[in-house]
């Protein structure tokens, strides 16, 4: 057996709030690909920051042996002087800058005051004829493809003298061909005595390249596979990482009193707005019924919140194409303003950067979707905006010692609450939320659970966007599952499993691949 | 009042408690020179401008903190233009004003134009009006001073010997008129503040405390009473404080109770938010830039009125004037916060570092010096006390 080069011994991290992750183990062994797969929000980057020391030695608990130290990096620059170097899911390159700038980044060759660039430009391109890619290290960054830009990541890697190699959803933004080119570059440094660690939600991927397998759940280590030992497939890595029941997280609905279609989208299309030849949502169509909660699922990048910004007065994407119709009626919303005159209503997955004003009142927030239903002529009627505020606060509940306050000093679930008062102020027949239960903790979840059962109780439609399975099972009368800007499959909720909705997913990415 | 109660007295009010600081500053080093009528009433005169464009520059830096660099060269501009319509051509002084002030509005339009639907970044716009408006002065002006004679237009906007309001109720050597203006706005104020209390006891909203609010308002009114006794001794009231007070009156209202000013905060707050929430965020920054341009052109009457002539070099340094006194108010670096109030204190508060040096004869560039690092301090205030919050 070979010696065991890097082992994280019960590591446990909270954040305020949540405990992301309890009591991990991870043991690999030398020139071994070791695979980590888990659902998005299980504590995979977690993980992989701690180990780099984006999270510093002492914001944890747990020790990081690596080559036989124990190790406290309070810095990444820490973790690489180790030769332990991360390639982040998001490329990090600067595209108006050569390769060759790029590799040395922070790491420059010469004098402190001198950059040597011969050595430069003449070391970058003996790392480009490792990872085999056929470029000048003078070409610039935004020259050259994805594909090649992952490569050059990887040769910035090996700059460093890295000896652990780790990758987090390195295929992600790849095409098949280029995604087989990045894998097998790996089986090759692993012949040389390279050790990596991937993260991956391909599982036919990780079947090819990896020796073992951990699977991490709910911040928690549930097994590690060895491809020698055990028999590896598919099913059998989805059952580890979903492996769990649906206890009674979820309110029950009273009676499900659904009705006509509420909204109806057909032949969705939306590129993305920078890199306008990319699909960002291709051919979508759906229906919600009034009274009904819809669910969307999908992995992380598939596509869900660009749907449901671009639906929402187009707010996102470029060349949107397709048609909507409410109640039965096509309408054209050119605008934010427009959807929410035709009472629709988009909940951002993002509280802090497009959903609240921190540095406004509680009272400021609620009624800034619908300042016209607090003032006449222009003319903010403060004692009804002052009412409206305090009602909105009781209906849900917001744990805060008055509508003055700031929202950016309540917590989480409270802030989720008053971004919920805010759309419901707006009085809306249809509500899209985005990830309405992220981050906060589960007394909070429960009553946005409880408010979203009163939302359809009262004829409105919801539809539910949320990368927690669990979650949509829980509460969706019918689930969309969506992959790659497409819808790949729907469930209702009753036959719904988070075994099958999975397979949907990794299932289509399999035949892909 | 425990202490805790004091801090954050003290924090609420730092600008106001360090004026009045500065204030006894000057006080005793000028032997009380400072407070003498005619300084007073200069104070005001003098500072018109920037009490006017410090206004109009809050709106601009509540939507994210863009500044307009180009204000001092559209005071001149339009000033420039205005003085030739009137002397040159022998326009009708009422018509030449209409027509600064849609030619203020049309340049605002201009800037607004590029930074809302281009989204030129407003420095480099502002940047590139600063220099186009301030070469077509020298050009409309063909590098020479046009004075003015235009009586009525020169006291309309607080210029010459005899800019004040008349005092029509006869007080020999004391203005009635402007004392008994004075004690009317305290009333109404006064008026003002307890009717709402009134009612703010009744549907058992939160207030403020009584101690707090009695401190505050006998201190408001017994500045406001001083002041228009000073005025009373001098000459009146000068015509120019009531074009600020108007403004000033115009856009406090404004920001603090229309949609349209919510909107300001919210872009400012939060741009991506206030979108999502259906605001058409370019059209705020269209409007904050364009009704810069027409408080400019206003700023641009009262300069070439004051100094009853245009001249190529009029309106420089006055984008730092108004800006200054945004920042020194209070308005935050970031954008989303800041109140016309408190730029009015930050106005105040340069005039009477201005004001005071210039008594003591401090070096003109010594007094340069005194005033960045005022700007800094504000600025640094703003910055940490954010860190600590957040």
């Amino acid at each position: 057996m070979a010696k065991v080069i890097l082992e994280m011994k019960n590591i446990t991290k909270t954040f305020p709030g949540v405990k992301a992750l309890d009591n991990v183990n991870l043991k690999v062994e030398e020139g071994e690909i070791h695979a980590l797969v888990g659902e998005n929000g299980a504590g995979k980057s977690t993980l992989m920051n701690i180990l780099s020391g984006v999270y510093s030695y002492g914001s944890y608990e747990g020790d990081i042996v690596y080559d036989g130290d124990i190790c406290k990096f309070s810095r990444i620059v820490d973790s690489e002087s180790k030769g332990i170097v991360i390639i982040h899911q998001e490329l990090a390159l600067i595209p108006y800058m050569t390769i060759g700038e790029n590799m040395f980044l922070g790491n420059e060759r010469g004098k402190a005051f001198a950059i040597n660039w011969n050595d430069t430009y003449g070391e970058a391109d003996k790392y480009l004829r490792i990872v085999g890619l056929q470029e000048s290290s003078r070409t610039l960054i935004k020259d050259i493809g994805v594909g090649k830009q992952s490569l050059v990541e990887i040769a910035k890697a090996l700059a460093k003298n890295a000896s652990l190699l780790i990758l987090d959803e390195p295929t992600a933004s790849l095409n098949d061909k280029d995604s087989r080119a990045l894998l097998d570059l790996l089986l090759q440094f692993k012949k040389q005595g390279m050790t990596s660690i991937i993260i991956s939600h391909k599982l036919e991927e990780i079947s090819y390249v990896a020796d073992k397998i951990t699977v991490i759940r709910d911040g928690a280590t549930i097994e590690t596979l060895d491809k020698a030992a055990d028999k590896i497939t598919e099913d059998r890595i989805i059952r580890g990482m979903v492996g769990r029941s649906i206890s009674d997280r979820y309110p029950v609905r009273e009676k499900e009193n659904i009705g006509e279609i509420a909204l109806k989208i057909e032949n969705w299309n939306v590129y993305h707005p920078l890199y306008t030849e990319r699909k960002v949502v291709d051919n979508v169509s759906m229906t919600v019924r009034k009274g009904e909660v819809v669910g969307i699922a999908g992995l992380m990048g598939a596509g869900r919140t660009e749907l449901a910004m671009s639906v929402f007065g187009k707010s996102y994407g470029t060349n949107i194409s397709g048609r909507i119709a409410i109640n039965g009626k096509e309408v054209n919303l050119h605008g934010v303003s427009d959807a929410i005159k035709h009472k629709l209503a988009y909940v951002t997955e993002d509280r802090k950067g497009s959903g609240l004003i921190m540095s406004n009142s509680i009272k400021h927030n609620t009624t800034l979707a619908n300042l016209a239903g607090v003032s006449s002529r222009g003319v903010i009627d403060e004692d009804k905006e002052y009412r409206v505020a305090v009602a909105q606060k009781e209906k849900l509940n917001v744990r805060c010692s008055g509508v003055e306050q700031k929202a950016g000093n309540l917590s989480g679930g409270n802030q989720q609450k008053v971004l919920l008062a805010k759309w419901m102020f707006a009085d809306p027949d249809i509500l899209i939320l985005d990830e309405p239960t992220r981050g906060i903790d589960v007394g909070a979840k429960y009553e946005i659970y409880c408010i979203i059962n009163k939302l359809v109780a009262e004829g409105k439609s919801v539809i539910m966007i949320s990368s927690e399975l669990n979650e949509v099972i829980g509460m969706c009368s019918r689930i969309y599952i969506m992959d790659e800007g497409k819808f790949v499959g729907e469930v209702s909720g009753a036959e719904a499993t988070q075994v099958n909705i999975m397979a949907h997913i990794l299932k289509k990415r399999g035949k892909g691949a | 009042m425990n202490k805790t109660k004091v801090i954050s007295f003290i924090k609420s009010n730092t600008m106001i408690l360090m004026l009045i600081l500065v204030t006894l500053f000057f006080v005793w080093q000028t032997g009380g020179k400072i407070l003498f009528p005619q300084n007073i009433s200069n104070l005001i005169a003098q500072n018109a401008y920037v009490f006017i464009l410090a206004t109009g520059m809050l709106l601009c830096i509540l939507t994210g903190g863009n500044i307009d660099l180009a204000v001092g060269s559209i005071v001149c501009f339009v000033g420039a233009v205005g003085a030739k319509l009137m002397e040159t051509y022998d326009v009708n002084w009422i018509i030449a004003v209409a027509f600064m002030l849609v030619m203020g509005i049309a340049i605002g339009a201009w800037q607004g134009f590029w930074i809302a639907y281009v989204r030129v970044p407003p420095f480099i716009t502002t940047l590139a009006g600063m220099f186009i408006f301030r070469g077509l002065s020298n050009v409309v002006l063909q590098g020479l001073t046009v004075s003015l004679t235009d009586k009525a237009f020169i006291r309309t906007f607080g210029g010459g010997a005899n800019c004040y309001i008349p005092d029509f109720l006869g007080g020999d050597g004391f203005n009635v008129t402007a004392m008994l203006a004075g004690i009317l706005t305290c009333i109404i104020f006064l008026a003002v503040k307890i009717k709402g209390r009134i009612e703010k006891a009744k549907k058992g909203y939160e207030m403020e405390s009584i101690v707090a609010m009695i401190t505050r308002s006998a201190v408001i009114s017994a500045v406001v009473l001083v002041f228009s006794y000073e005025l009373a001794l001098y000459r009146g009231i000068p015509t120019a404080l009531v074009i600020v007070a108007i403004v000033v009156l115009a856009y406090a209202y404004i920001t603090a109770k229309t949609t349209l000013g919510r909107h300001f905060y919210a872009v400012g707050g939060n741009e991506k938010a206030a979108k999502l929430s259906g605001i058409d965020t370019n059209r705020i920054y269209f409007f904050a830039y364009t009704n810069m341009g027409f408080l400019s052109a206003l700023a641009g009457m009262m300069t070439i009125a004051r100094m009853t002539s245009a001249q190529p070099t009029y309106g420089q340094n006055y984008e730092m004037d108004a800006i200054s006194s945004c920042f020194i108010g209070g308005a935050s670096a970031y954008g989303g916060t800041g109140k016309v109030s408190g730029v009015i204190i930050g106005a105040v508060f340069m005039g009477v570092i201005n004001l005071g040096m210039s008594i003591m004869g401090v070096d003109a560039n010594y007094q340069k010096v005194v005033k960045g690092g005022v700007l800094l301090a504000a600025v640094i205030f703003d910055v940490v006390s954010k860190k600590k919050n957040g």
